[in-house]
């Protein structure tokens, strides 16, 4: 299931390392090239200081989703404690930095990241002993019971884990490297961008080894993983620490970015964003989860903003994708991949059109949900401070039995309407294909 | 100390047994479809809300009868219009699901009735000491507790074993396909357990509300202990559930009662333990403190030396 988007996205890369020679060391670098250069260029197009905190947060969900991938995606590990080896990560690169600031040790800011994949593995491998004994259901017990464990336990250890208000640090006053002392998010961003870059191509490489491969197969059936002389439990610990090493890795980052970590970074709320990005963005392929955690954090810091039940959407978003769409938005992106390998340009462009069609009854729809949940909340929790409320920059009185018509016909027309176009869009869908595979392109 | 020997078995007896009430739930819901419900604690939470919310508008008794129906009508909903389609994309996609629903729930409830406790009170019937235990008055609300989860218990095992639905529920528990084929309707056997199962959660809320919070996060701080039941007691085992519920019941209400730390022990015999470093809050920390994850401990020593929970038989 998961291996059909990842096969057609890797082909050209396996192609590669069969032929060798300078342009297949060309065709492998070039992604990456490219990837490293938009990285040092995003700052430019984007100058606001709000977008470069932005920017650093990404960067460091993307290591984190991608190292939760490791375990779902990769093992089929479904995980409810990563933020555990995150958090943990976190919290000993902030007693190392204030441990380094304290002694006067030679150690620059940028190695701190290594402290906290070393702490992440350590804690992986402590872990995972206890917990990969099992696999499925019960794993994932395990993973929130240990998770629950370890939050529990942050809030007794006020020595190490801070208390209420966590522990602060000051990435400025490390030994300076180069000149660069780490005052300006700039140079944060830069920090976080690079190890970014090099936990994504350390991640990627991984899934590319015989190991990564006996982690998928592992995944597919664990019996005969077992035949062909692999130990599935021994697999999955080695998967499970190294994502506890990339998660530790992540949280040194956050660690370094915020200069605080407090003891919600352990907790089931962690776990469940990055539980959240990674299937959200596609857990079946290495670019799903990247996808996830660049959106899930645009969405949580536009949405806090915008409305106070921005969570409530972020749930009902994660169940619309577990029930309508389980390989997440890459999932989406890549069932469109055999047209565009056919370069069957024309049918793809008529799919966009019906697709735009389809989606102006889906925006009414949703239109009315929110106005129908802004309304409810507002009468429920905010009724003293007046009826009136703003929806899209439109005021609505939610006490007025207008506005709940309007949302009850938004919602009724836009389903209605949304449902019109189902059939339309599946033989859109059906006719591109036969084309594309007219074209004698697409098997 | 025999008096707080008593009156803590009585507690952990009770806290036991409500814990069973939804353990129970999760664990037939669990042998049956394969499917561990991620937002059973939730469905414990509407239960409580939906109580408090009726018993304003028409008593405590009409709601203790009519929320844990409610809830267990959207439990049933839930099954047929929402895990039904998931079931194909396989069992991580419906943990998933439940998860994602937990999450929706629990936002729900706080955009209708707020972050802060609601007011759910005993009903005057039941405000008064059942007895006086040596100097502590038992309220009479915890007994009702108590009798009503064993009452219920009682009913649950009866109809299991004892009636024609109870077989066939049994029957769809191991050989589903076979029992289709004598013409039963599997996926409706389905939705009635999870309704019942979500309902008998529900039922716990209800009558825990008074007596504990009812608050949006009474959910968050139930959920991963029962959890910690059912892979304790060894997954889809409801006998292993009925032991792993009484055993956190009363280890944790006996643990709440130990003012001890290892600085006291130590210091009895003679030895100062070390002060300062990091980790110093260790030596200081009483068994009162450390029993809210007395249950992870558990679930870790569990899974060292018996990996298949207490009456566990196979692997999942």
């Amino acid at each position: 299931m998961s291996d059909v988007a990842s096969g057609v996205a890797n082909v050209p890369a396996r192609e590669a390392l069969s032929q060798p020679g300078a342009a297949a060391v060309v065709r492998l670098a070039a992604p990456w090239l490219a990837l490293a250069v938009a990285f040092a260029i995003l700052p430019a197009i984007f100058t606001s200081g709000s977008a470069l905190t932005m920017l650093s947060l990404m960067g460091i969900m993307i290591v984190f989703a991608l190292s939760y991938n490791m375990l779902l995606g990769e093992t089929g590990l479904l995980s409810f404690g990563h933020a555990v080896y995150y958090g943990l990560g976190g919290f000993l690169a902030v007693h190392a930095m204030n441990t380094i600031i304290h002694d006067r040790l030679p150690i620059p800011l940028p190695l701190i990241p290594l402290v906290g994949g070393f702490s992440g593995l350590l804690f992986g491998i402590i872990f995972g002993s206890v917990s990969t004994r099992r696999a499925g259901t019960a794993f994932a017990m395990i993973s929130l019971g240990l998770g629950e464990l370890v939050a529990s336990s942050s809030l007794i250890l006020r020595g190490f884990f801070g208390g209420e208000e966590g522990v602060s640090t000051n990435r400025t006053k490390l030994l300076h490297v180069f000149g660069l002392n780490f005052g300006p998010q700039i140079q944060v961003y830069y920090l976080i961008a690079g190890w970014c870059l090099l936990c994504m191509i350390a991640m990627y490489a991984l899934t590319r080894t015989p190991f990564g491969r006996m982690c998928n197969a592992v995944r597919e059936n664990p019996e005969r993983a077992q035949f062909v002389g692999y130990n599935p439990r021994m697999v999955r610990f080695i998967a499970f620490s190294l994502a506890g090493l990339f998660a530790g890795i992540a949280g040194a980052l956050a660690a370094v970015n915020f200069e605080l970590v407090n003891s919600s970074e352990v907790g089931a709320g962690q776990s469940g964003l990055v539980l959240l990005a990674a299937y959200i963005g596609g857990i079946g392929s290495f670019i799903g989860p990247v996808i996830g955690a660049v959106l899930v954090t645009w969405l949580e810091v536009m949405l806090s903003d915008v409305t106070d039940v921005w969570q409530l959407y972020f749930g009902l978003l994660f169940i619309g994708m577990v029930m309508f769409a389980p390989n997440g938005i890459a999932g989406l992106i890549m069932m469109h991949a055999p047209l565009w390998q056919a370069r069957a340009y024309r049918p793809m462009l008529r799919l966009a059109l019906v697709y735009l069609v389809a989606l102006a009854p889906a925006l009414v729809l949703l239109a009315g949900l929110i106005l129908f949940t802004e309304m409810t909340y507002h009468l429920s929790v905010k009724a003293t401070e007046g009826t009136t409320i703003s929806v899209f920059h439109i005021a609505v009185d939610a006490a007025s039995a207008k506005s709940w018509a309007a949302a009850a016909i938004l919602i009724a027309g836009g389903f209605w309407l949304f449902r019109m176009t189902w059939p339309v869009v599946g033989a859109a869908w059906h006719e591109a294909f036969a084309q594309a595979r007219g074209a004698g392109s697409v098997k | 100390m025999l008096e707080l020997v008593t009156i803590s078995t009585l507690n952990g007896v009770l806290y036991g047994m409500l814990l069973f009430l939804m353990a129970s739930g999760l664990t037939l819901i669990f042998s049956m479809m394969g499917v561990l419900n991620f937002a059973h604690a939730s469905f414990y939470m509407l239960g409580a809300f939906f109580g408090f919310q009726i018993s304003q508008i028409v008593g405590f008794w009409p709601a203790f009868f009519i929320a844990p129906v409610l809830v267990g009508g959207i439990g049933a909903l839930v099954e047929r219009y929402g895990l039904r389609h998931v079931h194909r994309h396989g069992p991580v996609a419906e943990l998933l699901f439940t998860f994602g629903l937990a999450f929706v729930i629990e936002e729900v409830v706080q955009m209708i009735w707020g972050k802060a406790p609601v007011d759910y009170r005993v009903p005057a019937l039941l405000d008064f000491s059942a007895f006086t235990a040596f100097s502590t008055n038992y309220p009479a609300y915890k007994m009702f507790e108590l009798l009503t989860a064993i009452a219920i218990f009682a009913v649950l095992l009866a109809v299991l074993t004892r009636t024609r639905v109870g077989l066939i529920i049994q029957a769809s528990l191991t050989h589903s396909h076979m029992v289709a084929m004598l013409g039963h309707n599997v996926p409706r056997v389905f939705m009635l357990v999870f309704g019942v199962g979500t309902g008998l959660a529900a039922v716990a809320g209800v009558i825990a509300g008074p007596a504990l919070v009812t608050q949006s996060n009474m959910a968050g701080l139930l959920g991963p202990i029962l959890f910690v039941i059912v892979v304790v007691g060894g997954l889809g085992s409801l006998a292993g559930a009925f032991l792993a519920s009484l055993l956190i019941g009363l280890v944790q209400t006996f643990a709440v009662s130990i003012n001890l730390s290892v600085a006291d022990v130590l210091g009895g015999i003679g030895v100062a333990p070390p002060a300062g470093g990091p980790l110093f809050d260790l030596w200081n920390v009483t068994v009162a403190q450390i029993a809210p994850i007395i249950p992870y401990l558990l679930l870790v020593l569990i899974l060292i030396f018996r990996p298949t929970g207490l009456m566990g038989t196979r692997e999942h």
